[in-house]
C-alpha cells in the first residue's frame, strides 16, 4: 500500500509514541489535582506549553490546548467576533477556499448578523494584501486567512497579509493546519495574532491541537466547565496526546529543511509525470505550494471512481476534501479558484511526505496513468469530448 | 463473481448482502448519497440516506469483510428525481419518486459504476425474483405477496435484469429479520423506510416552495359544471382522491376529481365521480423488449398498494398503452405508475397520463 493522503492525516511518528506512553500508566494524575502526584502531570503540561510555545516564536501563555483543528479554528473566530461586537465591529474578512471549520462558524455568525466578506483566491489560489487591505473596513473585527489549503497546496503570503492587518489594527487569524510542521511559522515574525494547529497532521496524535492567541485578545470558551486551561478551555487535559503533540512538533521543526529538500524533488517528479496525462491540469500554482502537495483535474473523469481504482491498485488518494460519510462533494475549492463542476469532480489530491521513494512516485504516476486511460475509455462523457460533440477546457 | 451491493443501512439490502456473501460472490457494498439532508431536521430511522443509515451499512459491510464505498449522486438526483418530482406537482399530477430513483440511480447509475468496478452483478434488497425463460429474463413479484415490491421495479431492461439480483425475492420479511438478528445485525429491528426519502415530514409542498422559491398561486375549487365551491391553496397541495384538508363545508363528501394548472382550479365532485375505468399510459417500458402487436387482456396495478385488477389493454405508438378495467377503478391518478401483470410476471408499466393531455 502507498499511503499518498498525508493531508488528510499522517503516521505518527515513534518519537510522538514514545513521548505518549508515561501518560498512560505512570503519569497519570489529573493536573488540576492538590497532591503532588497530579502535579507531575501539571508540570508536564506546562512544559509542553513553553515548548510549543517556542516552535511557534510566543510566549506560553499563548498557547492553549484543544482538541483539534477544527476546535481551535472555532475558537479563535469566536472569540475575535466577540471582542469585535463589543465595540460594535461586526464584519470579517476572510476567503472563498477555507476549511469548513472556519467556513461553517463563519456562516453561524453570519445567521447572527456578521457580514462576511469572502475574498477572492483567483486561479493561482493565492490572496494578496492588497485585496485584504481593499477589504477592511471600520467596523472588521477580524480576518481569517488559511496559512496553507488543504487540498490545492497553496501557500499564502501570511506574513504581508498579517502586517496590513496589524497596521489596520485588525486581529488576524490564520488557520496554520496544513502549514505547520511543514513551512516556517514564526507568530512574532509573522505577524499573526491567532493561528490554529492540528497534531495528527505532523506525524502527532488525533484529536489535540492548539490554538495561539497573542496576549490582549480575550477568548471566549467555546467549552464551557472546569477552569482548565486558565479558564478559556474546559476539560481535563489530554495530556498524553499534548505530550505527543509536543515532541512531533519538536521533531518536524527541527526537519522542516531537511523534510522539505526530500519531499520537494519529490513532488514536482510526480507533478511532472502526472502532467503528461492529456486534458489534465495541475490545481494551485506550482511556486507557493506546500512540499507534500500535488493536486490535478482530469477532464471526462469521475472523482469517485477514480478513488475506488486506485484504492484497488493500493495507492490511498483524496478527491475533494473527506467528509463524515466518506462520500465527495464537488470540491468548494476547485470551485473557488475556477474549476467548472464537470472538472471539479474529477479532481485528484495525492500528499506525500519525505519518506516517499521514486519508485513510489514512479508506482503511482503509472497507476493514476493507467486509472484515468480505462476510465475514460469506458466513459461516454469522454466520447463527446474525443469526438467534439462538447468542448474540452484544458487545451491539452 | 464479483457484485455491487446497494446498501441503504436497512435490514434488508444487508440480509441481502449477507446472502450474497455466504453463496461465495466477491462483494462490494455501497450506499448511494442522494441528497444533502444536513440543513434539514430529518426525525430519525424513518428515511435511507442519513449520516447513520451509511453508518449502519458500513458497520454490516465491515461485519461481513467486504469493502464499502459511499457514492455522491446528489447532482444526479436533483436533476433526475427531485425536479421531476417538481414538474409533475406543477402539472397537476402526483409523482412516484421511488420508481424514478429506481430507474436512474440504482439501474442506472449504480449500474455504472458496477461497471467501472469490474462488478457481474448489482444486488438490492428489493422484493422481487428475477428468472430467466428461455432466452429472456423476466421479473416476477416476490413470494411473500405482503412485501412484493415489483410494481416500483418495471423499468428494467434485459440488459439491466441479466446483472441484477434480488436475493430477498423468495424470503419474508420475518425470515430476512431472522437471519439479520442470527448475524448480529445492529440494524435487525430498525423499522422498514416509509416516507419519500428527501420529504421526511411528510410536507412536500414545503420542500417544492422551497426549493423553487415559488409561491403557488390560490385558485378556486369549482363542479364539474364549473361553479364556484371555495378557495383552495395553491395546486401542489392537492392529489386525486383526496377529501381531507379541503376546508370545503358541503351536504356531501367531496372528494378531488382532477386538478387543471392551465386555469388554476381544483375540481371536487362525489364519491361515484372518481370512479372510470379507462386510462393511458406513457413511456411504457416492456421489460421483454418487445411491443405486442395487439390487445390482450392482464392485470394492471394503478397504485402501489392495491391488488392487481383485470383489465384489456392495447399498445399504442410513441410507447403509450390504453388500459380497460373489467371494471371502474377509484381515483386514478395521473403521475402514478400503471404496472401489467400476467400472473406473478411483471409485463412493464409507465406513467398515468392526464385525461385531458391536449389541454396542457
Amino acid at each position: 500500500m502507498i499511503y499518498a493522503d498525508n493531508a488528510s492525516t499522517t503516521k505518527m511518528s515513534i518519537t510522538a509514541i514514545n513521548a505518549m506512553l508515561p501518560y498512560f500508566d505512570n503519569i497519570y494524575g489529573n493536573p488540576s489535582s492538590l497532591y503532588a502526584f497530579g502535579q507531575e502531570a501539571k508540570e508536564a503540561l506546562e512544559d509542553c506549553r513553553a515548548r510549543v510555545a517556542a516552535c511557534l516564536n510566543c510566549e506560553p501563555r499563548e498557547i492553549t490546548f484543544t482538541s483539534g483543528g477544527s476546535e481551535a479554528d472555532n475558537q479563535a473566530i469566536i472569540s475575535a467576533a466577540r471582542f469585535g461586537a463589543k465595540k460594535g465591529k461586526k464584519h470579517i474578512i476572510s476567503t472563498a477556499f477555507e476549511h469548513h471549520a472556519v467556513l461553517h462558524t463563519l456562516k453561524a455568525l453570519e445567521k447572527e448578523g456578521f457580514e462576511i466578506t469572502l475574498l477572492d483566491v483567483h486561479t493561482t489560489g493565492l490572496v494578496t494584501p492588497e485585496q485584504v487591505r481593499d477589504a477592511i473596513r471600520d467596523d472588521t473585527c477580524l480576518v481569517t486567512i488559511m496559512f496553507a489549503n488543504n487540498e490545492i497546496g497553496t501557500v499564502e503570503p501570511i506574513k504581508e497579509i498579517a502586517e496590513v492587518c496589524r497596521e489596520k489594527k485588525v486581529v488576524f487569524h490564520t488557520d496554520a493546519v496544513q502549514a505547520v510542521g511543514h513551512v516556517k511559522v514564526d507568530v512574532q515574525e509573522q505577524n499573526i495574532d491567532m493561528l490554529s494547529i492540528s497534531a495528527h497532521k505532523f506525524h502527532g496524535p488525533k484529536g489535540v491541537g492548539v490554538l495561539y492567541a497573542k496576549k490582549g485578545i480575550p477568548l471566549t470558551s467555546v467549552i464551557n466547565g472546569g477552569a482548565q486551561e486558565r479558564g478559556k478551555r474546559a476539560g481535563t487535559e489530554n495530556i498524553a496526546g499534548i505530550a505527543g503533540m509536543t515532541a512531533a512538533l519538536e521533531e518536524a521543526c527541527k526537519n522542516i529543511d531537511e523534510n522539505a529538500a526530500k519531499t520537494i524533488p519529490l513532488r514536482d517528479r510526480l507533478i511532472a509525470g502526472l502532467d503528461k496525462i492529456p486534458y489534465g491540469e495541475l490545481n494551485g500554482t506550482l511556486e507557493k505550494r506546500l512540499p507534500g502537495n500535488v493536486n490535478f483535474c482530469f477532464e471526462g473523469i469521475e472523482g469517485e471512481s477514480l478513488l475506488l481504482l486506485l484504492d484497488d491498485k493500493g495507492v490511498c488518494a483524496s478527491s475533494g476534501s473527506a467528509c463524515t460519510s466518506g462520500s465527495l462533494d464537488p470540491s468548494h475549492v476547485l470551485l473557488a479558484i475556477g474549476r467548472p463542476h464537470e472538472v471539479a469532480h474529477g479532481s485528484l489530491r495525492l500528499t506525500i511526505n519525505e519518506e516517499f521513494t521514486e519508485k513510489d512516485i514512479d508506482y503511482i504516476i503509472e497507476a493514476v496513468t493507467d486509472v484515468v486511460t480505462y476510465l475514460r475509455n469506458m466513459s461516454p462523457f469522454w466520447r463527446d469530448l474525443v469526438n467534439g460533440a462538447r468542448p474540452h477546457v484544458f487545451a491539452k | 463473481m464479483k457484485a455491487l451491493i446497494a446498501m441503504s443501512g436497512g435490514v434488508d439490502s444487508s440480509v441481502a448482502a449477507y446472502l450474497m456473501k455466504s453463496q461465495g460472490f466477491d462483494c462490494i457494498g455501497c450506499t448511494m448519497k442522494l441528497f444533502d439532508n444536513k440543513d434539514e431536521q430529518i426525525s430519525q430511522g424513518k428515511t435511507c440516506c442519513s449520516l447513520e443509515d451509511v453508518e449502519d451499512a458500513r458497520s454490516v459491510a465491515f461485519r461481513l469483510g467486504m469493502p464499502y464505498y459511499v457514492f455522491n449522486f446528489t447532482g444526479d438526483f436533483d436533476k433526475k428525481v427531485i425536479d421531476n418530482f417538481i414538474n409533475c406537482y406543477e402539472k397537476g399530477m402526483t409523482p412516484n419518486p421511488c420508481i424514478d430513483c429506481n430507474r436512474y440511480m440504482k439501474f442506472d447509475g449504480l449500474y455504472e459504476r458496477a461497471k467501472v468496478l469490474g462488478c457481474d452483478y448489482i444486488v438490492t434488497g428489493h422484493y422481487a425474483r428475477i428468472e430467466k425463460h428461455g432466452e429472456k429474463f423476466v421479473l416476477k413479484k416476490a413470494l411473500d405477496s405482503t412485501k412484493d415490491q415489483s410494481y416500483v421495479l418495471y423499468s428494467f431492461n434485459q440488459e439491466q435484469l441479466a446483472h441484477t439480483m434480488f436475493p430477498l425475492g423468495e424470503l419474508t420479511k420475518v425470515q430476512t429479520r431472522e437471519i439479520a438478528e442470527q448475524n448480529g445485525f445492529i440494524n435487525a429491528s430498525k423499522p422498514d423506510s416509509q416516507d419519500i426519502c428527501f420529504v421526511p415530514d411528510g410536507d412536500y409542498a414545503r420542500i417544492i416552495e422551497e426549493r423553487t422559491g415559488k409561491v403557488y398561486p390560490k385558485g378556486s375549487f369549482v363542479r364539474k359544471d364549473g361553479s364556484v365551491l371555495g378557495e383552495h391553496k395553491g395546486i401542489i397541495h392537492y392529489t386525486i382522491g383526496q377529501r381531507k384538508g379541503l376546508g370545503i363545508s358541503a351536504p356531501e363528501p367531496l372528494f378531488v376529481l382532477s386538478i387543471n394548472p392551465h386555469n388554476n382550479t381544483v375540481v371536487l365532485g362525489s364519491h361515484e365521480d372518481l370512479f372510470c375505468d379507462e386510462l393511458y399510459v406513457s413511456g411504457f417500458n416492456w421489460i421483454s423488449g418487445e411491443t405486442p402487436r395487439g390487445a390482450f387482456h392482464c392485470n394492471a396495478k394503478i397504485r402501489y398498494r392495491q391488488k392487481e385488477q383485470p383489465a384489456t389493454v392495447a399498445p399504442l405508438d410513441n410507447s403509450r398503452i390504453k388500459i380497460k378495467f373489467d371494471e371502474p377503478q377509484r381515483a386514478i391518478t395521473p403521475g402514478q405508475s400503471a404496472v401489467l401483470y400476467d400472473g406473478d410476471v411483471v409485463l412493464g408499466g409507465g406513467i398515468i397520463e392526464r385525461n385531458d393531455y391536449e389541454q396542457i
